[in-house]
């Protein structure tokens, strides 16, 4: 049983608060009393963040097209197929038909990487997210 | 948020959350905030309690304008007159912050210009609201020492959306309410880390802190750090990307944690466009309508599953740490980044997320003292943060603005993209409820805040309900010039007569495919808010 301070994922205000983890599983959440944001208090999602990450239709594999059908898969076959098709079209389109979306869910650092790895990688600066929203 | 940047030479809230519980005046425009931002909500009570006033911009009668002193009921669109209204008054009762405009602003006298063209009473039609209301918002406003703007996608969503985020930093400069504690004008961001998303680079034209790619000092900088040469051009917006159809360019898409099919305007074009693709790859923690269209889906780490950063709507960066491992065989997106950059033969080889940011500390000036360890010691770090010394930054602007001086950038009334006529006499409105979130792809798996809500509602005027003989729970079927949906109608004042409202987090009625794309042609925001309905009901 433990208690992890860490920051909700649902809006900006940003609170601050604790998840519950019980043999594995987070079971709860709690307000952070002297987060400058939280001060003791969540709002109703804050308060239901763990039920999300324990539900059942999470995906919890690699998946890829067979046949028209999305079919489990190993990460390497995942990620062979995928580097092998960003390679081509990059190749193909002179750097130009590729388009990434970042994400306003994700962190920092993967959204860092994810433009540096649009911009080196990839070699476009077609990388958005939906920040406008 | 092209707007605000323009003319402060940030697109940031200038406070902190906590501020606006020693403001005065308090306005809020286009922001259900008690939905959107329950902490900034709260903060806006604890002012009420301390005496401030609140005056509510909005269309409806939400939440929060049930406590405004002064509601300003505009018809939708119609921000940019009221806000030069208001302007006028504060010029015309002399009001205006002379001292603040002569030492901090320029292109003054082109708004003031502008400003003495306008016809008041006109403005009263336009807007549809009392002049005596606008005044005496207007005099409040500009009459007190401490006071704050917050706004949010009510205003940047309509097609002039940056021309409203423009006149709002035009009244705030004409009063002098920029530079102080307690006092400024606030975005609110809605997704948690949207701020951090555009501070890190993901946007077309810009390397992480806003630096231009077509600046070759910046690009030289970028080079030199990651080892590449790199593209002069800026790149496509999301909406070229996602609303090409057959003819775009994009051949292939790489989609991390976002679900454009649900959230973005004329989903129908999207979901077309995705499908048309050679190749797309998603990586999420749910199958989202988005994922569901790829060729490959990689299942990614929750933020309980990972260790990283978020930066909130005031600029906040903080920790986001790893409770319990990943579940199933998830992994972090960063994993997933790396793993696929070193199969194209450019190895990033990152030991931790830690070592990243280190990275971005370098490279990024507002995060130049933003490192893990810092973090992790405090409640975070609010940017601009130079070095490893530097305390952060809780309110911006104050002794110089970012671009040197805060620019006035006159601004007039375009109206919005498409007017009710005849045959779509309703105004449509869009937005989100307390107990969902965007697209729904978290909030709904989760049970209880599905049990609250489970469901889009149209919430439809009295008046309109008895002209259309449509009660609480009838089905109604809602359409546009491009599509309509089925849906529960819901009676309620909270809408004004001659408009409608539904939220877009529903699959079973993505209200998405009905609305329009006419862009503002500077933010490139898609305009969600004002477009033209008809209602039927349906009988059983
Ligand atoms: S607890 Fe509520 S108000 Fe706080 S960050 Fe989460 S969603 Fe926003």
């Amino acid at each position: 049983m433990k208690d992890v301070l860490t920051t909700c994922a649902y809006c900006g205000c940003g609170c601050g608060l604790y998840l519950h983890v019980e043999n594995g599983k987070v079971t709860g959440s709690m307000a952070s009393r002297n987060h400058p944001v939280s001060h003791h208090n969540l709002c109703v999602k804050g308060w239901h963040i763990h039920e999300f990450i324990h539900n059942s239709s999470r995906l919890t594999q690699p998946l890829m097209r067979k046949n028209g059908k999305l079919v489990p898969v190993s990460w390497d076959e995942a990620l062979d197929f995928t580097a092998e098709n960003l390679r081509r079209i990059r190749d193909n389109t002179n750097c130009q038909g590729l388009g990434v979306l970042a994400s306003a869910k994700c962190t920092n650092e993967e959204n860092y990487l994810l433009q540096k790895f649009t911009r080196t990688v990839l070699k476009t600066n077609n990388i958005d997210h939906c920040a406008r929203l | 948020m092209t707007g605000l940047a323009t003319t402060f030479g940030s697109g940031a809230m200038t406070n902190s959350i906590n501020e606006i519980e020693q403001a005065e005046v308090i306005i809020v425009s286009g922001s259900n905030t008690t939905e959107a931002h329950p902490q900034v909500a709260r903060r806006i009570f604890d002012a009420l309690d301390n005496g401030a006033k609140l005056i509510v911009i909005d269309p409806r009668r939400t939440l929060l304008a049930e406590f405004a002193h002064i509601h300003l009921d505009i018809k939708g669109g119609t921000d940019i007159p009221l806000l030069n209204g208001m302007m006028r008054v504060i010029l015309d009762e002399n009001l205006v912050d002379d001292l603040f405009i002569e030492m901090r602003t320029e292109n003054y006298h082109a708004l003031r210009d502008m400003l003495f063209r306008l016809d008041l009473n006109k403005i009263a039609d336009i807007t549809g609201v009392a002049l005596e209301k606008i005044s005496a918002a207007a005099q409040l406003y500009a009459r007190a020492q401490k006071a704050v703007i917050c706004y949010c996608l009510g205003i940047t969503q309509h097609v002039c959306g940056t021309g409203n985020v423009e006149t709002i930093a035009n009244l705030a400069m004409m009063a002098g309410h920029v530079e102080k504690e307690f006092t400024g004008v606030d975005p609110l961001r809605g997704q948690n880390n949207v701020q951090g998303a555009c501070d890190m680079g993901a946007l077309p034209g810009v390397f992480p802190s806003y630096q231009a790619v077509n600046n070759p000092e910046h690009r030289e900088k970028f080079e030199r750090a990651w080892g590449v040469e790199l593209s002069p051009v800026p790149g496509l917006t999301l909406m070229h990307m996602t609303h090409g159809g057959p003819k775009s360019p994009v051949r292939g898409m790489f989609i991390m944690g976002e679900n454009p099919v649900l959230s973005e305007p004329k989903a129908n074009k999207v979901d077309q466009t995705l499908k048309e693709l050679e190749f797309l790859a998603v990586s999420d923690i749910f199958l989202s309508e988005t994922a569901q269209l790829a060729h490959v889906v990689f299942p990614a780490a929750s933020f309980a599953e990972k260790t990283g950063t978020f930066t909130n709507s005031e600029r906040r960066v903080q920790m986001v740490r790893q409770a319990i491992p990943p579940i199933g065989s998830c992994r972090p997106d960063c994993e997933i980044i790396m793993s696929i950059s070193e199969r194209l033969g450019y190895p990033m080889d990152y030991e931790s997320t830690a070592e990243i940011m280190e990275e971005i500390a370098l490279l990024a000036p507002t995060y130049g003292g933003m490192h893990h360890d810092r973090l992790e010691s405090s409640w975070g770090l609010q940017w601009p943060c130079w070095d490893r010394e530097h305390p952060g930054t809780p309110f911006l602007h104050k002794y110089y603005f970012s671009r040197g001086l805060g620019q006035f950038i006159p601004t007039t009334h375009q109206s919005p993209g498409e007017l009710p006529d005849d045959d779509y006499p309703l105004v449509l409105n869009t937005g989100m409820v307390y107990h969902q979130y965007r697209t729904a792809t978290m909030t709904r798996n989760s049970v209880t805040l599905n049990r609250e809500c489970n469901e889009a509602v149209l919430e439809v005027n009295p008046q309109d309900a008895a002209s259309y003989n449509i009660r609480t729970d009838d089905m109604v079927k809602l359409s546009s010039r491009r599509g309509s949906i089925t849906l529960k109608a819901q009676v309620t004042e909270q809408v004004g007569a001659g408009s409608v409202y539904t939220t877009f987090h529903f699959t079973e009625a993505p209200i998405n495919e009905l609305t329009v794309d006419t862009k503002d042609p500077k933010s490139k925001c898609p305009e969600f808010k004002v477009c033209a309905v008809k209602m039927e009901k349906i009988t059983t």
